[in-house]
């Protein structure tokens, strides 16, 4: 076999991939119907945040957490939690 | 020339292009590990970033139109439940409901939960509905009963309803879902009061005047519309994805040096080989489709592995990898089922920041070896 064969059958196996990956992602869409289930229940409790963070108040709910969050416990206070330092402050608009 | 035999020359210097790569197979291999493992990291975070932000975009539609807190000496403090019907009768409102929730910190699984009392709650007094998260942290399956720890002293148990679907965890994982008896019961206060109060506003339009008319009622208090909370996580992901490129730029740059280091310099080999194929009659427009071919082929495997990894370390794996900085300190995390959501446009900015240019380092030199003498070039 020549190796410009075998660069097609690899390009082949490229593309099957990148196809099996859109496939997914369109079954993927289709089998949860977008969003539908998350919004659903977002609906039906009335929920504001993602749960993604949970170990501080104001990372659990940044919207609700109080304006001057996180130092929220004195002014100056140092900021416990990493994720303060990935969650960044609101852009005043 | 006629098609078929422009197709065969193009198919020998390929060949000539992949036994040319093949006989320096530790250095080109290393080249492209390093590559794709440079574009696995930056295409895993924009999936991941994309994907989240599309699932906040989604189901952030079905948040309160506006959330009234009462504040007390600038802190969140509870509201008396006389408000909800001033609040109701506001023009625009269509309906104005108390809500009920807070936080639980559990000694045992060192776990924050959510607290929830659901306007409509499907289970009944002493029963209870957990998030897939609180379900893992506690050990506790439908069926069980979970222990918890009033804040007058007592001890009393809940049983498991149901455990919420794992598709829903992103926003659902630390819930713990109560009927209003098992909440005052667990949090004591009266039914007087509620945490705060949510507004349903049918004409999007008049949100930001109902916020505005329920400060006038309610000065001191402080009202969420649903816009600041999308805001919110607008720059959250901005932030974030910003954050994200920063740190992995540093990478990408490292990575840039590396390429263009060895794609610029061509090793005294090279050069060599250069000069021989122009002694023996190649031309400099194939010396340098034979340098265009290599830099693709590299490049192309290298994307193609790195693009496909990341796809499925994100949507199959659920970021594993990436857990560890979303977690940060908290114990309990949603185990994330996203679903894809793929900018078409950031991935081909990818491939043309990474495939292009590397494609592109690697004719200079070839083009500068390929037009001097091959005498001079061999010497």
């Amino acid at each position: 076999m020549r190796p410009s064969d075998r660069l097609l059958i690899a390009l082949l196996l490229a593309g099957l991939a990148a196809e099996a990956c859109w496939l997914h992602a369109a079954w993927r869409q289709r089998e949860v119907d977008g969003h539908r289930a998350a919004a659903a229940i977002v609906r039906r409790l009335g929920l504001t945040d993602l749960a993604l963070f949970t170990e501080a108040r104001y990372t659990r709910h940044p919207t609700q957490a109080d304006r001057f969050a996180p130092f929220q416990d004195h002014p100056g206070a140092l900021e416990h939690f990493p994720s303060g330092s990935v969650v960044g402050p609101p852009v005043a608009r | 020339m006629t098609p078929g035999s422009w197709l065969e020359r193009q198919r020998s210097l390929l060949d000539y292009t992949l036994s040319s790569l093949a006989r320096r197979p530790a250095k080109n291999l290393a080249l492209v590990t390093v590559y794709a493992l440079v574009v696995f990291a930056v295409a895993s975070g924009l999936f991941l970033g994309e994907a989240l932000r599309a699932e906040a975009t989604a189901a952030l539609q079905g948040a309160p139109d506006v959330v009234v807190q009462r504040l007390q000496a600038g802190r969140h403090d509870l509201i008396a439940a006389g408000e909800v019907e001033r609040l109701a009768a506001i023009r625009g409102v269509e309906r104005a409901v108390g809500r009920r929730w807070g936080y639980l910190y559990r000694p045992s699984s060192r776990a924050n939960l959510t607290v929830m009392v659901p306007e409509r709650f499907w289970g009944g007094d002493g029963e209870a509905v957990i998030g897939e998260g609180v379900a893992r942290v506690e050990q506790v399956g439908v069926g069980e009963t979970l222990r918890l720890e009033a804040s007058s002293g007592e001890s009393f148990d809940v049983k498991v309803r149901e455990v919420l679907p794992p598709g829903t965890a992103l926003f659902t994982t630390d819930l713990l879902l109560l009927s209003e008896a098992s909440f005052l019961r667990l949090f004591g206060g009266g039914p007087d009061r509620f945490t705060d109060i949510a507004l349903q506003v049918p004409n999007a339009r008049e949100i930001s005047k109902v916020a505005e008319k329920v400060l006038q009622l309610l000065p001191g208090s402080r009202a969420i519309t649903r816009l600041e909370m999308a805001r919110t996580y607008q720059s959250i992901f901005d932030w974030r994805g910003g954050l994200v490129m920063a740190l992995l730029s540093t990478a990408l740059l490292a990575f840039a040096l590396v390429a263009w280091d060895k794609a610029a310099g061509l090793s005294a080999e090279e050069r060599r080989e250069i000069g021989i194929l122009k002694a023996i009659g190649w031309d400099v427009s194939d010396v340098l489709l034979v340098k265009l071919q290599e830099g693709a082929v590299i490049s192309g495997a290298a994307f193609t592995l790195g693009a496909v990894g990341a796809y499925l370390h994100v949507f199959l794996g659920s970021a594993g990898l990436f857990a560890p900085v979303l977690e940060g300190w908290s114990t309990l995390a949603p185990r994330l089922h996203l679903t894809p959501a793929i900018d078409g446009l950031q991935l081909a900015t990818l491939f043309f920041l990474t495939v292009v240019p590397y494609t592109a380092a690697t004719v200079v030199p070839a083009w500068r070896s390929a037009t001097a003498d091959p005498d001079a070039v061999m010497r």
